[in-house]
C-alpha cells in the first residue's frame, strides 16, 4: 500500500473522535435543557394542582381556587381558531400548489406569507386590539373569544399554508401524472391522491398550529380581555391558560399557582404532541395501505 | 404479390414545433401512426422522442412555459383546438409510464380508478372490468386472489403490467408507453414485450425505447429521433436493415448513443 503521508490516518480519526464528541455533547445539551424545564416547572407546580384547581374558579385574582374558566377559555379558541383557519389554510395550499400557475404573483404571495410569519405575535395582537376590538367591537363584542380568536387565525395562517404546500408538494409527481393520464379531472386527483397522500402532513400542521395557540400570550393580551370569569358565549372576554400564568405572577406575585397553571399548560401541550406523532403514523399506515 | 392493405391513419401529425420556454424542442415533425400498429420511437437521450409521446395527449399541457405549433390530428379531429376536452382525450389516449405508479392502494382499486373516476358505481360491472383488464395485461393469474392487497407488494414488473391494465380500464384506443421495461429485469421485460404485441390487436400502441433490440422486435414501424428532428421513419424492419439516412446507420450500429 502507498503512504500518502505518514500518521495522517491516525490525525484524521482523531479529529472525527473530537467532531462526534462535540456533536453527542450538543445533542445531550439539548435533551437536558427540555428535562429541567419540565422538571422544574413539574415540580414547583405539581403542589397545587388538585381536582379542586382544575375544576373550580379562580378566586382573589387567581391567588386562591382555580383555573377551570381558563382551561375552558383555552378549549374555546383553540376550537374556533381552527375552525376558522383550517379550511382557509389548507384551501389556500391546495390552490397554491396544485391550481396556481406559476409566476411572479404566486411568488410575491409565498414571500407574503412568509413574512406574516414572521411578524412578532405582539404585533398580531396590537392589530387584533385595533381592528377586531376597536373597529369592529359592535359585532366582535370588543374583548372577547371571537376578537382573540381572529388575530389568532391571522397569527397561525402562515403556519398552516406553509406546513400544508410542504405536504401537497412532497406528494410524488408521477402519482398525479398518472391519475390525470387516465382522463381524470384535476380535482378528482386532488380528491383522490393528492389529499389522501398529504393528510398525515397537513393534519400535522394543524397540530402544531394548535400548540402554537396554546402557548401565545401576547397576541391575546390585547385581545381577549382576561376576564377570570367562565365565558357563556365567543362575545365574552376569557383568559388562557398561558395568559392566565401571565396575569397571575404580573398581577398577584403569587409564583406557586403560576407554576400549577404552566405545569397544567406544559401536560397538555406535550400531551398535543404526543397526539399529533400518534395520528400522523396512524394516517400514514392508513393511507399507503 | 398484392401488399397487404394499410391501416386508416389514427394519428397525422403535421409540421410539429414544440418549445420549452424559448427552446425549441421538436423541430417540424410530420408523422402518420396507422391503427393497429406498434410505432416505435428510438433515439439518444435528450432527443424528443419522450416530448413528442407526451405531445399526443397532452401531458405537456402540465408543464408551465410549454408551447405547441403545427397540429396533431386524431381521427381527424385536432386534439389542440381550444374545444377539445384534455380530460375526453386522456381517456382515449392512454399513458404506461416510465417507472411504474401504481397508486398506494389495492390491486383492484387501481384498475377500478379510471372507471370510478369515470362515475361507474356497480360493483359487479367495476369487478368485471377489472377482472378483463388484468386479464388483458397478463396479471389475472398472478394477483386473482389478492386483489384487495396494496399495489405496492407486487415486484416492479407486475406492477408496471398492472399500471397497463389500469390504462385499459378506461377502454382506451391509443396507448402511450414511455420506456415501458427501463426499470424491469429481463424476465418482467420479456413478458411485457410479449403483452405489446398481443396489445395491438386491439389498440394503436406508441412506445419510446432506449433498447433497439426491443424496437426491432415489438414494433412494426420506427422512427429515429435526434435533435428534435425525425431523421428517418420507416418500416421497422427497413430501418434496421437498410437505414436510409447516414445518422441512423451511425446510430443502430452503435457509433454513438
Amino acid at each position: 500500500m502507498v503512504e500518502f503521508k505518514p500518521n495522517h490516518l491516525v490525525r484524521v480519526k482523531r479529529e472525527q473522535m473530537f467532531a462526534f464528541t462535540m456533536l453527542s455533547l450538543a445533542a445531550a445539551l439539548t435533551v437536558l435543557i427540555l428535562l429541567a424545564i419540565v422538571f422544574y416547572v413539574m415540580a414547583q407546580g405539581l403542589s397545587v394542582i388538585s381536582m379542586e384547581f382544575l375544576l373550580e374558579e379562580p378566586r382573589k385574582m387567581g391567588t386562591e381556587g382555580g383555573i377551570f374558566p381558563a382551561i375552558v377559555g383555552t378549549v374555546y379558541l383553540v376550537g374556533l381558531i381552527i375552525l376558522i383557519a383550517a379550511p382557509i389554510g389548507v384551501g389556500t395550499s391546495i390552490y397554491l400548489n396544485e391550481y396556481m400557475p406559476d409566476g411572479r404573483f404566486k411568488s410575491v404571495l409565498r414571500f407574503a406569507t412568509e413574512l406574516l410569519a414572521a411578524i412578532p405575535s405582539i404585533i398580531h395582537g396590537m392589530f387584533g386590539f385595533l381592528f377586531f376590538v376597536i373597529a369592529l367591537g359592535d359585532y366582535t363584542g370588543g374583548w372577547s373569544i371571537l376578537s382573540g380568536a381572529l388575530t389568532g387565525v391571522v397569527m397561525i395562517l402562515p403556519i398552516i399554508i406553509r406546513a400544508s404546500e410542504e405536504a401537497l408538494r412532497s406528494v410524488p409527481s408521477n402519482l398525479k401524472e398518472g391519475s390525470l393520464a387516465l382522463g381524470t379531472t384535476r380535482w378528482y386527483t386532488i380528491k383522490k391522491v393528492v389529499l389522501p397522500l398529504a393528510l398525515p402532513g397537513i393534519t400535522t400542521s394543524v397540530i402544531l398550529a394548535i400548540g402554537r395557540v396554546i402557548g401565545e400570550t401576547a397576541a391575546f393580551l390585547l385581545t381577549i380581555g382576561g376576564s377570570l370569569l367562565m365565558a357563556a358565549s365567543v362575545f365574552d372576554g376569557a383568559r388562557t391558560l398561558a395568559l392566565h400564568l401571565y396575569l397571575v405572577a404580573m398581577e398577584t406575585g403569587n409564583v406557586q399557582m403560576a407554576f400549577g397553571t404552566g405545569a397544567v399548560l406544559i401536560v397538555l401541550i406535550l400531551i398535543i404532541n404526543f397526539a399529533a406523532a400518534a395520528l400522523f403514523k396512524l394516517l400514514v399506515k392508513r393511507f399507503s395501505a | 404479390m398484392i401488399a397487404p392493405k394499410e391501416q386508416d391513419v389514427k394519428i397525422a401529425v403535421e409540421g410539429l414545433d414544440f418549445f420549452y420556454g424559448q427552446k425549441q424542442a421538436l423541430h417540424n415533425i410530420t408523422m402518420d401512426i396507422r391503427e393497429n400498429e406498434v410505432f416505435a420511437f428510438i433515439g439518444p437521450s435528450g432527443c424528443g422522442k419522450t416530448t413528442f409521446l407526451r405531445v399526443l395527449n397532452r401531458m405537456n399541457d402540465l408543464i408551465p412555459y410549454t408551447s405547441v405549433k403545427g397540429s396533431v390530428r386524431i381521427d381527424g379531429q385536432d386534439i389542440y383546438d381550444p374545444n377539445v376536452d384534455v380530460v375526453q382525450l386522456r381517456k382515449a389516449v392512454g399513458t404506461v409510464f416510465q417507472k411504474p405508479n401504481p397508486f398506494p392502494i389495492s390491486i383492484f382499486d387501481n384498475v377500478a380508478y379510471g372507471p370510478k373516476a369515470n362515475g361507474l358505481k356497480n360493483k359487479q360491472q367495476l369487478m368485471e372490468i377489472v377482472e378483463d383488464s388484468l386479464r388483458q395485461a397478463a396479471l389475472w393469474d398472478e394477483v386473482k386472489d389478492r386483489l384487495n392487497e396494496s399495489a405496492l407488494g407486487l415486484s416492479g414488473g407486475q406492477q408496471q403490467r398492472l399500471c397497463i391494465a389500469r390504462v385499459m380500464a378506461v377502454k382506451p384506443e391509443i396507448i402511450l408507453m414511455d420506456e415501458p421495461t427501463s426499470a424491469l429485469d429481463p424476465v418482467a421485460t420479456f413478458k411485457v414485450e410479449e403483452l405489446i404485441t398481443e396489445l395491438k390487436k386491439n389498440y394503436t400502441v406508441v412506445i419510446v425505447t432506449h433498447n433497439m433490440e426491443q424496437a426491432a422486435r415489438v414494433s412494426d414501424k420506427t422512427a429515429f429521433f435526434l435533435d428534435g428532428v425525425v431523421i428517418e421513419a420507416d418500416e421497422t424492419n427497413n430501418i434496421f436493415t437498410n437505414p436510409k439516412q447516414k445518422e441512423t446507420e451511425d446510430y443502430i450500429s452503435g457509433k454513438f448513443g
